[in-house]
């Protein structure tokens, strides 16, 4: 409860700066916290806007569904033979910290413009974390969890389901709440280019019309869904750690 | 995520090349022998993506002509900029957070939530504050960078050992010399881990702002290229950016590995 208010002041504070920063930096530049929620409920209200909303979140959900479903997969079985995680972190690494739009062009040739584009965009920005901590979970795990595993006879596919999947299933969460954030960031990305609709696209478009106000609207929208998914993953992942 | 994984397996005396290493180096090469045959033979078409070797030779030859050495240099030295701004800024806020906890406890659950924010989208704003230029595109790679070292200093400086605090009472030490003696030296592995990835987010921020919303840099004559179909140049710098993050990534991994095994010690 105490972390709860404390937040709140914190919010609040972020809330003065907001408008401290609107009062010296002028409407021009930088919209008022209040004339941005009015801007955004006047987008809420209006009917054009929610396909973008749609749209957005069509590609997010596929984008995280093969990521996470990758992810798992692949960190999985790297997670499994430690030579094959010694191998292939390195590697990872670096894709991670590889500037990912520089790639951008080589995904709209092989993908075309639209929605395959978009997916893929997010799941290169959100494969990566949760391959990474699905691996090192794995590595971490006590290692009696296997010897029980063997003990019962288990087939790796009963041992991965029943045994390793709900051991590592906390850190699995951790990985997914960067992943999220990586996906829906790619995917915005991913729309900016790749798209004539979503919500990446009409930020860009309000970029290069200059057009703050929408700008502001759309990304506090964005932020509040990302720390409210966070936040739900966040609980999720602790009640998990009960167990 | 980098902090957790270098520290799990890292012996201090390592052969200079381990048996993964030798691994790696055969997966990569493999890989791109097979990238270059399909480029080669036509499966992949000559239009979607020229053969690795094509990238390598027209890298070395634009590199050689100087064509676009002018963007090289703005993005480096937009990298560089970052990079050390978000170190000493990460660092600053690092310090300053863990010695008022009630504010770090406040403001931790927000941390964890700041990627998910699309921090380019405040390029206009920063461009009517910081005015046209490399101003707003720095800014950018900061926010971009700075969490994680602000993360990393947090982590830092929470795991000194408590008898090493001891230590610095017992020999009398002023708060000064054991900020420097000790709890400098003894946080500096993990504070590392956080410079390593604020490098790598400051690459990220100030080539991806560059290829949005810029006028020069490696980013914006990636995204030159490409709307102008000259897929040559594209691939080339596309390819020398690979390179450029993977030695980078290399140097500071070795530079890391160092530093853990000391913490190990």
């Amino acid at each position: 409860m105490k972390t709860l208010s404390n937040t709140l002041a914190v919010i609040l504070i972020m809330l003065v700066v907001w408008q401290a920063l609107h009062a010296l930096a002028g409407n021009g530049a930088l919209t008022s916290p209040w004339d941005t929620v009015r801007e955004l409920a006047s987008l809420l209200g209006s009917s054009d806007f929610w396909p973008h909303v749609l749209e957005t979140l069509q590609a997010l959900v596929l984008a995280l569904l093969i990521g996470v479903i990758g992810g798992l997969a692949l960190g999985m079985t790297l997670g499994m033979y430690r030579m094959a995680r010694e191998v292939a972190e390195p590697i990872l690494l670096n894709l991670y910290s590889l500037p990912k739009v520089t790639l951008y062009p080589l995904v709209l040739l092989a993908f075309g413009l639209g929605l395959p584009a978009k997916v893929a965009f997010g799941v290169m920005h959100g494969l990566i974390p949760i391959t990474v901590f699905t691996m090192n979970a794995i590595a971490q795990m006590r290692p009696v969890f296997l010897r029980v595993a063997a003990t019962q006879r288990l087939t790796p596919a009963r041992a991965m389901w029943h045994i390793v999947l709900p051991a590592i299933l906390p850190e699995v969460v951790s990985g997914l709440r960067l992943g999220f954030s990586l996906t829906l960031l790619g995917v915005l990305i991913g729309e900016m280019f790749a798209s004539q609709r979503g919500l990446g696209h009409l930020i860009i478009n309000a970029m290069n019309l200059g057009d703050i106000k929408t700008i502001m609207a759309v990304a506090l929208l964005l932020i509040l869904f990302a720390l409210a998914c966070n936040g739900l993953l966040m609980r999720l992942g602790r009640r998990l750690a009960h167990y | 995520m980098a902090a957790d994984t270098a520290s799990v397996r890292v012996s201090p005396r390592r052969p200079r090349l381990s048996r993964a290493d030798g691994v790696r180096l055969t997966v990569v090469v493999v890989f791109i022998a097979l990238v270059e045959l399909l480029c080669r033979t036509g499966v992949i078409a000559l239009s979607v993506m020229i053969a690795p070797s094509a990238m390598a030779a027209h890298c070395v030859q634009i590199l050689r002509a100087g064509t676009f050495d002018h963007d090289i240099a703005v993005s480096l030295g937009n990298i560089v900029a970052a990079a050390i701004l978000s170190v000493l800024l990460g660092f600053a806020v690092g310090v300053l957070l863990h010695s008022a906890p009630r504010a770090r406890a406040a403001i931790e659950p927000l941390l964890s939530a700041y990627y998910a924010v699309p921090t380019f989208v405040f390029y206009p704003v920063f461009i009517v504050i910081l005015g046209v230029g490399a101003a707003p595109i720095i800014a950018i790679a900061v926010l971009l960078a700075v969490v994680s070292m602000v993360t990393a200093t947090l982590n830092g400086l929470d795991r000194i050992p408590r008898s090493l605090h001891k230590t610095a009472l017992v020999l009398r030490l002023s708060p000064l010399q054991s900020a420097l003696r000790i709890k400098l030296p003894a946080a500096l592995p993990y504070l590392f881990t956080g410079m390593k990835l604020s490098v790598a987010y400051a690459f990220i921020g100030v080539i991806a702002s560059e290829f949005i919303l810029s006028g020069e840099g490696l980013g914006y004559a990636i995204g030159y290229a490409y709307n102008n179909f000259q897929n040559r140049d594209m691939y080339a710098l596309m390819f020398l950016v690979l390179v450029l993050v993977t030695a980078i990534n290399m140097v500071l991994n070795t530079i890391d590995r160092r530093l853990q095994a000391r913490r190990r010690r």
